[in-house]
C-alpha cells in the first residue's frame, strides 16, 4: 500500500494543473491515468483561452485563470498564440448588446475594444458582408491543450509525482483501488471529465457531443479567434443540438472550425447532418471557407454539470474525496485556477476567489 | 446529385477496370470512380508523350465506352454509410448508392526515410514515373533509381523513354535472391515476357544488386546520391533519385467501412474469400488492396469480384485457377525482395519521418503509443494524414497505424457544408 497526500485520478488539462499545482506546494503526489495524458476532451478541445461573462462566477475564474495562463505564454510546446477573440455581432440587436458586456468584462478586470463595422472589415477582410460590427479582446489567445497536459504532468513528476498508467476500480475509505488490485491511500481528487458518471455518480454530469475540423494551411485568411455573439445562446442553451460560428487561426496557418454541441449521443463518430450543419453556419460569417480543404473532423465530449459549473471542492458525505470536474466547454481556459481552488481548500488556505458556487454539496442534497 | 449502381467500382485501375467490365457483362448498371482524370491506374497510368500498351488500351476502352458504365473521373471518396458513398469532383459533392461494391483501390509506394529523402530531386521510383508520363521534363538529367522490386526496372524504363541518362538501378535485395526471383520467373510466361522487354529497354543501364541508399546530399536540392554496396561505399553525381521500397495496400477506404484486415507484415491488406467478397456481404476487394501480387492478379482478382457482384458466380468459379497461378507471383515477389536490415538503419535522429508537419524521427523517442506520440508532436496528422510517415513507421516497428474517419481524404468545405447527403434529415440553418 502506498501513501500519498493527494491521489489525483485523470490527467487531462484539469487532472494534469491539479498534479501540477500540488506538487509545487509539495504534496506528495500521485497521478492515476489509463490512457495517454491529455488524450480526453483536452485533445479534443479548440484550446480557447477566453473569458465568458454570462455567468460571473465563471467570469472570475476564467480571468483567475487567464492570469495563471501567462505563465505558461513562452513554453514553446504550448503554442501559446496571443491572437486575440473577436466577438462579431450580425445585427443592431447583438450590436446593442455589446456595452454591457464590456462593462461585464471590464469590472472583472478583463480589458475589450468595442469594434464598428469599418474596423471589423479592416481586421478582418473576409468576414462576410453586412455585420454590424462587434467586440475584441486583444489579450486573449489560444494554446495546443495536450501538449500543456503532457507538459504539466511531465513537471510534477519532476517533482516527485508518481504516474500510474491504470484505471481506478474503485473508491474506497481513505484511498483508491486501481484496477490492478493496487492500493493508493490519501486523499483522492477526481478529475475525470465525463468519467465522473461511472466514479461519482452522486454528482450529475451530462456528456455534451461537440465536432471540430481543421482545414489545410492558408495563413492569414483570419487573424483573431471569431465567434457570433449568439455563441452564448448555444453554448449555454439547454438545446439538444446547437451550431455556432467559432473559427479560430492556428499558428501553423489552419484553421480551426467549430462549435457543435450536442446531448444524446455517446458515440464518437462524426456526423455528417452535424459537420454540415455547423459548417452552414461557419459559410455564414465566412464564406471563403467553402474554398478550403478539410484535412480531419473529430469529436469530443463535454463534461455539463446541471448549472454548467464546475465542481470544485470536497465531495459532500465523503471522507477525504475531492472533485475538480464538469468544466464543459471552459476546461482549457478554466484548468488552472481550477486546481488552485480545489488544492488551496484541501490545504485549508484562504482561495484567490470565492470558492463557494462551484461547491459540489450545491447538487447534493 | 444521388445515383444509383447495381455495382459501383471504386478506382480505375486494371482491377477496378476488369470489374467493371465483368459486372456490365451481366447486364449490371456500373459506375466506375476514380480520382484521377483518365483510367488506368498507377500501372497503366496515361502518358502524355507515349501510347499506352494495346492491353492497358484494350482494357480501358472496355470498360468506359460501355453504355452501361458511368465513368466518374476525378472523384474522390470523401465519407461512407451503409449502402452510400459520399463523393466529392472538382465541382459538387455527391452521394453514389450501390447494390455491391468493388474495392480496386490499389496501392502506393512504401517510402522510408533516410537522411536526405526530403530533397527536391528525391522522390519515389513510382512517383518518378507518374511525373515522367505527366510531362515532367527528364531529357538529358541523370537519374539513379534504387530501393527494390519489379518496379525498379519499370520506373527505369519510363526514366529512359522521357530522355533521362538513367546512371543505374540499385537492388537492395542480393544477387543470390534476385537470381531466384529471375529464375522462378518461367512459371509466368507474361511476366517472363515483360521482364525480357523492360531488360531490352534497359540494356547498357547498370542493375546492382544488395546496394542500399545510405544518403541524398545536397544543399537546396539533390546533388550526390551516397550508396553502400558489395564492394563498398561510393558516392554518385545525380540529379534525381527514384527510391521505392515496395508497394502498400491503400486499405483506407475498407477501413472507414468497416472491412476485415489481415496483416502481411507491419502493414494490412483486405481480407477476402474465393469470391473477393469482404466480411461485409455487399463489398468486394480486388487488386493490391488484398495484397501485392501486381498487375495479372489485380486484372483476374477484379473479373472475379465484378462478376460475383453482379450474382453470376460461376463465371467467377472458371477464374479461379488463373487467380491461384497470378497470387504465387505475389508470394514470389515477398520473400525475394524481403527488406535488409540496413533499410531500416537508414534514418538518423533528425531525419523527418513526418514531411507534412516537420516531425523528426527523434521526435517520437519516449512515446510508447500512437496516440501519444500524435498528440505530442503531430505526427500523421498532416495533409496526407499518416499514409506516409504512419506506414514508415510501422515498418520500421514504432507504431501501427490508426482507425479511419471521415474525410477519407482532404475534402472541400463546401462538399461538407452545402452537399446535401441527407435529404430527409433536418438541417436547421
Amino acid at each position: 500500500m502506498k501513501t500519498y497526500d493527494l491521489i489525483v485520478v485523470g490527467a487531462g488539462i484539469v487532472g494534469a494543473a491539479c498534479a501540477d499545482y500540488a506538487s509545487a506546494e509539495g504534496l506528495r503526489v500521485a497521478i492515476v491515468e489509463p490512457g495517454p495524458v491529455g488524450g480526453g476532451a483536452t485533445a479534443a478541445a479548440m484550446g480557447h483561452l477566453v473569458a465568458m461573462d454570462d455567468d460571473p462566477a465563471e467570469l472570475a475564474l476564467s480571468r483567475y485563470s487567464l492570469e495563471l495562463w501567462e505563465s505558461l505564454s513562452n513554453l514553446p510546446q504550448a503554442e501559446f498564440s496571443r491572437c486575440g477573440t473577436l466577438w462579431v455581432a450580425s445585427n443592431e440587436r447583438e450590436l446593442a448588446s455589446i456595452p454591457a458586456k464590456r462593462a461585464r468584462l471590464a469590472a472583472a478586470g478583463v480589458e475589450t475594444e468595442a469594434i464598428d463595422s469599418d474596423t471589423l472589415y479592416r481586421l478582418e477582410p473576409a468576414l462576410a458582408p453586412g455585420l454590424a460590427g462587434g467586440m475584441r479582446v486583444p489579450g486573449e489567445a489560444v494554446v495546443y491543450p495536450p501538449a500543456v497536459a503532457r507538459h504539466l504532468v511531465d513537471r510534477a513528476v519532476e517533482r516527485g509525482a508518481r504516474m500510474y498508467s491504470r484505471r481506478v476500480a474503485h473508491i474506497e475509505y481513505g484511498g483508491v483501488r486501481l484496477d490492478d488490485d493496487t492500493r493508493l491511500q490519501g486523499p483522492a481528487l477526481i478529475a475525470t471529465g465525463c468519467a465522473l458518471a461511472q466514479l461519482l455518480p452522486t454528482l450529475p454530469l451530462r456528456a455534451r457531443k461537440g465536432h471540430l475540423v481543421i482545414t489545410d494551411r492558408h495563413p492569414g485568411l483570419v487573424h483573431h479567434q471569431l465567434l457570433e455573439l449568439g455563441y452564448a445562446d448555444s453554448a449555454h442553451g439547454d438545446a439538444d443540438s446547437s451550431v455556432a460560428f467559432n473559427v479560430q487561426p492556428r499558428p501553423t496557418g489552419q484553421i480551426l472550425i467549430g462549435s457543435s454541441r450536442e446531448f444524446g449521443s455517446s458515440t464518437p463518430e462524426v456526423s455528417l447532418p452535424m459537420v454540415r450543419r455547423m459548417l452552414a453556419r461557419s459559410f455564414r460569417f465566412l464564406p471563403a471557407l467553402r474554398q478550403l480543404d478539410a484535412l480531419r473532423i473529430w469529436t469530443g465530449f463535454r463534461p455539463v454539470s446541471p448549472d454548467g459549473r464546475p465542481y470544485l471542492g470536497r465531495v459532500p458525505h465523503e471522507h477525504q474525496l475531492w472533485v475538480a470536474a464538469g468544466h464543459e466547454g471552459l476546461g482549457i481556459t478554466t484548468s488552472l485556477g481550477s486546481a488552485r481552488l480545489v488544492v488551496d481548500q484541501l490545504l485549508g488556505r484562504a482561495t484567490a476567489i470565492d470558492a463557494s458556487p462551484y461547491d459540489p454539496a450545491r447538487v447534493v442534497a | 446529385m444521388n445515383e444509383y449502381y447495381d455495382v459501383l467500382v471504386v478506382g480505375a485501375g486494371p482491377a477496378g477496370l476488369a470489374a467493371a467490365q465483368a459486372a456490365t457483362s451481366h447486364g449490371a448498371r456500373v459506375g466506375l470512380i476514380d480520382a484521377q482524370a483518365t483510367a488506368g491506374g498507377q500501372v497503366w497510368r496515361h502518358d502524355v508523350r507515349h501510347a499506352a500498351p494495346s492491353l492497358a488500351r484494350r482494357s480501358i476502352g472496355g470498360a468506359l465506352t460501355h453504355s452501361r458504365v458511368d465513368w466518374l473521373a476525378r472523384t474522390q471518396v470523401v465519407a461512407v454509410e451503409t449502402g452510400s458513398l459520399f463523393v466529392e469532383d472538382p465541382r459538387r459533392g455527391s452521394r453514389l448508392d450501390y447494390g455491391a461494391l468493388v474495392l480496386a483501390t490499389g496501392a502506393r509506394e512504401l517510402l522510408l526515410p533516410f537522411p536526405g529523402w526530403t530533397l527536391p530531386g528525391v522522390t519515389g521510383a513510382g512517383g518518378l514515373q507518374a511525373l515522367a508520363k505527366q510531362g515532367w521534363p527528364l531529357a538529358g538529367r541523370r537519374v539513379l533509381i534504387a530501393g527494390s522490386g519489379p518496379l525498379l526496372l519499370a520506373a527505369a524504363a519510363t526514366a529512359k523513354r522521357h530522355g533521362a541518362t538513367v546512371l543505374g538501378i540499385y537492388e537492395q535485395a542480393g544477387a543470390d535472391a534476385v537470381r531466384r526471383f529471375a529464375g522462378s520467373l518461367w512459371r509466368w510466361p507474361a511476366k517472363a515476357i515483360q521482364a525480357a522487354l523492360l531488360r531490352g529497354q534497359l540494356a547498357g543501364v547498370p542493375y546492382r544488386c544488395g546496394s542500399v541508399v545510405r544518403r541524398a546530399l545536397g544543399d537546396s536540392t539533390l546533388r550526390t546520391v551516397e550508396l553502400e554496396g558489395p564492394h563498398g561505399i561510393e558516392q554518385v553525381p545525380c540529379d534525381q533519385l527514384a527510391i521505392g521500397y515496395g508497394l502498400l495496400p491503400n486499405v483506407e477506404l475498407a477501413q472507414l467501412l468497416g472491412c476485415e484486415l489481415r496483416w502481411e507484415g507491419a502493414h494490412p491488406q483486405v481480407s477476402t474469400d474465393i469470391w473477393q467478397q469482404t466480411n461485409i456481404d455487399t463489398v468486394y476487394a480486388a487488386g493490391e488492396v488484398c495484397g501485392i501480387g501486381g498487375r495479372d492478379s489485380a486484372r483476374v482478382e477484379g473479373a472475379i469480384a465484378g462478376h460475383a457482384a453482379a450474382g453470376a458466380r460461376s463465371a467467377a468459379m472458371a477464374l479461379q485457377p488463373r487467380r491461384r497461378h497470378a497470387r504465387a507471383f505475389a508470394e514470389a515477389l515477398r520473400t525475394r525482395f524481403a527488406l535488409d536490415a540496413r533499410v531500416y538503419a537508414l534514418a538518423t535522429p533528425d531525419t523527418l519521418i513526418c514531411r507534412c508537419e516537420d516531425v523528426a524521427l527523434s521526435d517520437m523517442d519516449g512515446y510508447t503509443d500512437t496516440r501519444s506520440a500524435k498528440l505530442a508532436t503531430r505526427c500523421g496528422m498532416g495533409a496526407c494524414q499518416g499514409r506516409i510517415c504512419g506506414a514508415a513507421l510501422a515498418e520500421l516497428g514504432r507504431f501501427s497505424g490508426g482507425g479511419q474517419r471521415p474525410p477519407l481524404f482532404p475534402a472541400r468545405l463546401s462538399t461538407l457544408g452545402d452537399t446535401d447527403f441527407f435529404p430527409l434529415a433536418t438541417i436547421e440553418e
